[in-house]
This record gives C-alpha cells, sequence and structure tokens, in this order.
C-alpha cells in the first residue's frame, strides 16, 4: 500500500485507510480457497492416516490416535495469539489499515483451535491419566487463553459496532500475549500431571511413527487458519465499505435536498 | 516533531520498551509462582517438610521397580513412589489407572498417615514425553533411548 494511504483522519475511522484495498484483495482472492483445500487436504489427510495406521503406544495403547489432533491445536490455538499480537504490534507502530482487520480476523479461528485442544486433551486425559480435567499449570493457563480470546473477540466486536478505535483492542492483543510463553514454560517451571514437552530444540521423544503425521497435520492446520483469516479479513473488508458506501449515499442524499 | 525523530520510530521504541517491561514482569510473577503454582510435591519436599496428618497434599513421583503390592483383597495395592532423592511407600484402596505401570509416573491424592504411609484416596497415573509404538517395546532400555534420540527434526 501506498505510503500515503496509510495515513488517514482519526474522526473518519478506518474507513479513509482502506478505500481501495485492492491489492489484497487481488491477491487473497486466489490464496484463501488455495490455503483453505491445501489445509482440509493436508490436515484432514494426516488426521485419517493416525486413526487407521498409527501403530498402538506402547503404555497408552489406541489412544495415541489424538496425538495429531490435541498438539497441533494447541500450538494452532497459542499461534493464533501470536498472529493476533504480531498485527497489534504493526497496527500501533505503523498504523497499517490491514492489520487491524488481520488480527479481528485471527481471533475466531485461534479459540476454536483452543477448544478442540482443550476437548481433546480432555477426551486423552481420561484414559490416560484417570480424570478429565485437573488445575495443573499447563491446564488452567490454556484455559485462560480460551478466555482471552473470548475477551477479545468480544472487545473487537464491540469497538467495531460502536466506531470506536481498534487500538484498544490492539493492546489488549499485545498484553494478553504474555500469557503464551507461561503456557509454553508452564509444564517446565512447575510440576504439573501434563507431561513435560516431547519436542525441544531439534530434539523429539516421538517415535517417527507418531510424528511425521503430527507434523503434517500442523502444516495443514497452518494453511486452513491463513484461508480462515483471509476469508474473514474479505468478509470484514466487505462490511466496512458496504456501510461507507451506505453514508455516503446517505450524506449525497442529505445534500441533495 | 523537533527531535527528528519519526512518529513512527518513537511509537515503535515506547512500544518495545512497554512490551520489554510487561514481559518481564509477567514472567517475574510466574517465575515467583514456582512453588505455590506445583500441583503436586515430590518425596524429597515430603520428606523434608511432612504435611499434618490429616492435611490433603499431592504426592508426584516415580513407582519404583518392583514395588507394587497387592493385598489378598484384590483391591489395595502396595507400591513406594521415588524422586531418586527420597522415596516414600504409599497405600491405595480402589481401581487404578491403566496407565498405572511400575517405572512410571504417578500423582497420588491423599494425606500422610502417621505411619509415614501415604494414604492416597485417589491416584492419577502421569504420562512422559516419549511415545512409542508396542512393537518397540521389547527393546532395551539403551536401544528405545537411541531409537528415540535418533528421531531429530
Amino acid at each position: 500500500m501506498p505510503k500515503g494511504q496509510t495515513q488517514f483522519a482519526p474522526q473518519n475511522g478506518i474507513m479513509h485507510g482502506f478505500a481501495n484495498p485492492a491489492r489484497f484483495l487481488r491477491i487473497a482472492t486466489w490464496l484463501t480457497p488455495l490455503l483453505l483445500v491445501s489445509g482440509l487436504v493436508l490436515g484432514m489427510g494426516a488426521l485419517g492416516w493416525a486413526w487407521f495406521n498409527y501403530p498402538p503406544d506402547r503404555l497408552m495403547g489406541d489412544s495415541v490416535k489424538i496425538l495429531p489432533l490435541h498438539v497441533a491445536t494447541a500450538w494452532l490455538g497459542m499461534g493464533g495469539w501470536m498472529s493476533i499480537a504480531i498485527a497489534s504490534l504493526v497496527e500501533l507502530v505503523w498504523r497499517h489499515p490491514l492489520a487491524a482487520i488481520a488480527a479481528r480476523a485471527s481471533a475466531v479461528p485461534g479459540a476454536v483451535f483452543t477448544f478442540v485442544c482443550l476437548a481433546t486433551g480432555s477426551i486423552w486425559g481420561r484414559p490416560t491419566w484417570g480424570t478429565w480435567w485437573v488445575w495443573d499449570g499447563r491446564l488452567t493457563s490454556m484455559l485462560v487463553l480460551l478466555f482471552l480470546y473470548f475477551g477479545y473477540i468480544a472487545l473487537s466486536g464491540a469497538l467495531a459496532r460502536e466506531g470506536a478505535s481498534t487500538r484498544i483492542a490492539a493492546i489488549f492483543g499485545l498484553v494478553g500475549a504474555i500469557n503464551i510463553p507461561i503456557i509454553n514454560r508452564s509444564v517446565v517451571w512447575w510440576n504439573s500431571l501434563h507431561q513435560p514437552p516431547s519436542i525441544t530444540m531439534g530434539n523429539s521423544a516421538i517415535d517417527p511413527a507418531f510424528l511425521y503425521p503430527l507434523l503434517i497435520c500442523t502444516l495443514g492446520f497452518s494453511l486452513l487458519f491463513g484461508g480462515v483469516v483471509l476469508a474473514r479479513m474479505r468478509t470484514i473488508l466487505a462490511e466496512v465499505q458496504a456501510e461507507a458506501r451506505l453514508r455516503r449515499k446517505a450524506m449525497q442524499a442529505a445534500e441533495g435536498f | 516533531m523537533t527531535t527528528g525523530i519519526k512518529p513512527k520510530h518513537q511509537r515503535l521504541v515506547l512500544l518495545v520498551i512497554a512490551l520489554v517491561a510487561l514481559l518481564g514482569a509477567g514472567l517475574l510473577a510466574a517465575w515467583a509462582l514456582r512453588n505455590q503454582a506445583n500441583y503436586f510435591y515430590l518425596p524429597q519436599e515430603i520428606v523434608a517438610d511432612a504435611p499434618a496428618p490429616d492435611e490433603a497434599v499431592r504426592l508426584g513421583g516415580m513407582v519404583e521397580t518392583g514395588s507394587i503390592r497387592t493385598d489378598a483383597d484384590g483391591i489395595t495395592v502396595h507400591f513406594i513412589v521415588g524422586d531418586g532423592a527420597a522415596r516414600v511407600p504409599v497405600r491405595f484402596t480402589g481401581i487404578v489407572p491403566a496407565l498405572f505401570v511400575e517405572d512410571s509416573g504417578v500423582v497420588a491424592e491423599g494425606s500422610m498417615g502417621t505411619d509415614g504411609t501415604f494414604i492416597a484416596s485417589n491416584l492419577l497415573a502421569k504420562h512422559d514425553e516419549n511415545y512409542m509404538p508396542s512393537e518397540l517395546e521389547g527393546m532395551s532400555r539403551e536401544e528405545v533411548r537411541e531409537q528415540v534420540e535418533a528421531t531429530v527434526l
């Protein structure tokens, strides 16, 4: 986007900034279906492979089949908030008009991934640990992430409805990012029922038979996340443009009289 | 702007300082919680600072190899939980989780008995970070470790 276009008068809200987000839309038009289809194929393929071909684990047996779904959604749940935080930083510093839209668009898919992670973890915990839920560091901090998503979705939605500045949501997105390293370190700092990390810098304690479907599933879910974010960005842009057009028409009609 | 710094850069610097301060505060708080936010006590902590006999605590550690003994009633198990530094005998009556095996992690909920035995009212199995198919089970621990360590991303 040319430099001059990123500046806009605050009283006009975000309407002015992307009166012409043409280049983004041109790319998103073909990139969205590409990401959605390839993400679905890779993600569902990896999950199907795990379901039918995972060998039983030495201790937990067939319940290890849930591993790729649980771990990939956990990573994407945290990755979703990281993309909110990065987009918020870009919005606050560079005032890029698409950044606020990207942050808002990342919230719902991120929350869905976090919810799936918590649900599959609970289902996995019953046969493995002998309990659906415990309040240890990892589980609690992940639940906090889900509540942060709910708060962010409510806040950004309310700001958009009232036409208020999206910078409040951006600050919330940045402050909430403090939870991500806490989730990551929770099993290292504190004794927890949840296992310590299986995959650390360059090393994996997960057998290749279990690992590769997990990595492919993560790639697929990442593409899927990108596709959903682009689709939601286009929707938000269309809504904003429709509203701007309505306002312009109303102004013209008022001037006509 | 008289200082010659672009507002964009000023915002970036201010935001980075704010984020570093926030991150520092958050991590400091989480670090300070490290003794309060533990889900269970290790055997050495239980031994060093024994809880009152009726105080509800959780004890977590490894089930010692060869220590599981089942009573004649079939549902009361005795075993020893250790962490390499201390050992605590545990008694539990009930159905144990499927992953409760020797040389594996366990979290016992209950309280310390007067005779130094931990009376567990509930057992949770703690799975470690290793995942391997059951075909590898016949391998020695060394072979398994090699197999697992060969899996480098």
